[in-house]
C-alpha cells in the first residue's frame, strides 16, 4: 500500500542539481526496503506541496544559473586563447596557392589547421605556407608561401625593381599559382609582426588530408642567401 | 599524502591557467598598462613614464590622426615602439624639411599609417622606415598614470604643423 502510495508520486520541484531526478527514485526505493510503515523521502516529502515547492523551483533556477555563469567565466576565456594562442581552423578562398590549396577552385574551399604556437617566436623557414595580416587590408587575412628571408636577395616577378634585398625583420611571400596571386610583388616584403600563423596540415575535405610540406618551388631558388655571405 | 599533493598541484595548475587566459583576453581584447622608455615622445611622454594603453579602439579601426599609438616595430616584431599618428591611408605627409628648398610629398598607402615621435630630432619613425602597416598597430594610449604630478590624458602634439592642411584622399 505504501510503496504503490510513494512510488507512484512524482516529485514536487526537483532535487538539488541536475543528479536530483537520477537520486530521487533511488533513495525512495531504499527507504522502502526494510522499513516497512516508515517512508523515507530525500529531500523534500511530496505531501508538501504549494507555496513550499514553488520556492524550491526557483532555488533550481538560481543555482543552475549560477553554475552556468562559473563555467561561463572559466570557459570563454580558455576557448579564446586557445584559438588565438595555440591553434585554430580556417577555411581557405581563392586560386593563389593553387595547386597545393585549393585545387578545386571554387567548388569545394580546403580547410586548414593554423598553428599560432609554431609562431609565437616568429622564426619561419623558407617554404612554409603562413597565414598574415594583408598589408593592405588589415581586416582581411592571406596565406602564403614563405619564399625568402630576411637578408636574402630575391629576383622578383612583376615587382617595380628585378632584385630585392628583404630588409630586416621581414619576409618575403608569394602565392604558388603566379600571376593569379596578391602577394609580395604587389606590396613588397611583409614585416614579420603581421604574421597570424602557420599552415600545417589540411582537414577538409577528407580525400585531401594531408601535412603541408615546408617546400620551395624548384624555379623559386634564390639568388642570393644570407647565409651564402657568411 | 602523494594524493593530497598531486590534488593540490593540478587545483594550482586550473587556476593558474584559468587566470592566464583571463589576463590574456584583458590584454588582448580591452588593454593593459605600458611602461614606456626612450625620449622620442618627449615633452608628452618621458622616459620611464607608466600609461595606459586600449586595444578596442584597433579592433573597430577607430584610430584617428593625432593618436599616440603602441606598435610593433617593423624590423624587430619582438619589440614595440611608442609614435603618434600623423597621416592614415591617403594622406599627404611632407617628408623633407620645410625649410629646405626642395619640399617632397608622399601619400600614405592604403592600408598603412605614418608615424612620427613628438621629439622630432631625436626620433626613428616613419620618416626613416617608412609608412607602417596597420596591422602592426597593438593599441592606443590615452591615459598617463606615472609620475603622480603629470597624471590625466595625454596632450595634443606640439608639432601641429606636420599635420597636413590638405589632406587629399
Amino acid at each position: 500500500m505504501c510503496a504503490c502510495a510513494c512510488l507512484s508520486e512524482a516529485p514536487r520541484g526537483s532535487g538539488p542539481g541536475p543528479l536530483g531526478p537520477f537520486l530521487l527514485p533511488l533513495t525512495r526505493g531504499f527507504g522502502q526496503i526494510g522499513r516497512g510503515h516508515k517512508i523515507t523521502t530525500y529531500p523534500f516529502s511530496p505531501r508538501k506541496k504549494g507555496r513550499k515547492g514553488m520556492v524550491q523551483s526557483q532555488g533550481w533556477v538560481r543555482r543552475y544559473f549560477k553554475a552556468f555563469c562559473k563555467g561561463f567565466f572559466v570557459a570563454v576565456p580558455v576557448a579564446v586563447t586557445f584559438l588565438d594562442r595555440v591553434a585554430c581552423v580556417a577555411r581557405v578562398e581563392g586560386a593563389s596557392m593553387q595547386p597545393s590549396l585549393n585545387p578545386g577552385g571554387s567548388q569545394s574551399s580546403d580547410v586548414v589547421l593554423l598553428n599560432h604556437w609554431k609562431v609565437r617566436n616568429f622564426e619561419v623557414q623558407r617554404g612554409d605556407i603562413v597565414s598574415l595580416v594583408s598589408p593592405k587590408n588589415p581586416e582581411q587575412k592571406i596565406i602564403k608561401r614563405v619564399i625568402a628571408l630576411e637578408g636574402d636577395i630575391v629576383k622578383t616577378m612583376g615587382h617595380k625593381n628585378r632584385y630585392v634585398k628583404v630588409p630586416r625583420g621581414h619576409i618575403w611571400v608569394e602565392g604558388d599559382h603566379h600571376g593569379h596571386s596578391f602577394d609580395s610583388n604587389s606590396f613588397g616584403p611583409v614585416s614579420l609582426g603581421l604574421l597570424h600563423a602557420h599552415a600545417t596540415h589540411i582537414l577538409w575535405p577528407p580525400k585531401r588530408w594531408q601535412k603541408l610540406e615546408s617546400v620551395l618551388p624548384p624555379e623559386r631558388l634564390l639568388v642570393q642567401s644570407e647565409e651564402d655571405c657568411l | 599524502m602523494l594524493r593530497g599533493v598531486l590534488g593540490k598541484t593540478f587545483r594550482l595548475v586550473g587556476y593558474t591557467i584559468q587566470y592566464g587566459c583571463i589576463a590574456h583576453c584583458a590584454f588582448e581584447y580591452v588593454g593593459g598598462v605600458l611602461v614606456c622608455s626612450g625620449p622620442s615622445m618627449e615633452p608628452t611622454i618621458q622616459n620611464s613614464d607608466i600609461v595606459f594603453a586600449e586595444n578596442l579602439s584597433r579592433h573597430f579601426y577607430g584610430i584617428q590622426r593625432g593618436d599616440i599609438v603602441v606598435a610593433k616595430s617593423p624590423s624587430d616584431p619582438k619589440s614595440n615602439i611608442c609614435k603618434r599618428v600623423i597621416g592614415l591611408e591617403g594622406d599627404k605627409i611632407l617628408t623633407s624639411s620645410p625649410a629646405g628648398f626642395f619640399k617632397s610629398h608622399s601619400y600614405v598607402p592604403k592600408g598603412h599609417v605614418w608615424l612620427e615621435g613628438d621629439n622630432l630630432q631625436n626620433s626613428t619613425d616613419s620618416r626613416y622606415y617608412g609608412p607602417v602597416p596597420y596591422g602592426l598597430i597593438r593599441g592606443r594610449i590615452f591615459l598617463k598614470i606615472w609620475p603622480l604630478n603629470d597624471f590625466g590624458f595625454l596632450r595634443d602634439s606640439p608639432n601641429g604643423h606636420r599635420f597636413s592642411d590638405e589632406l587629399g584622399k
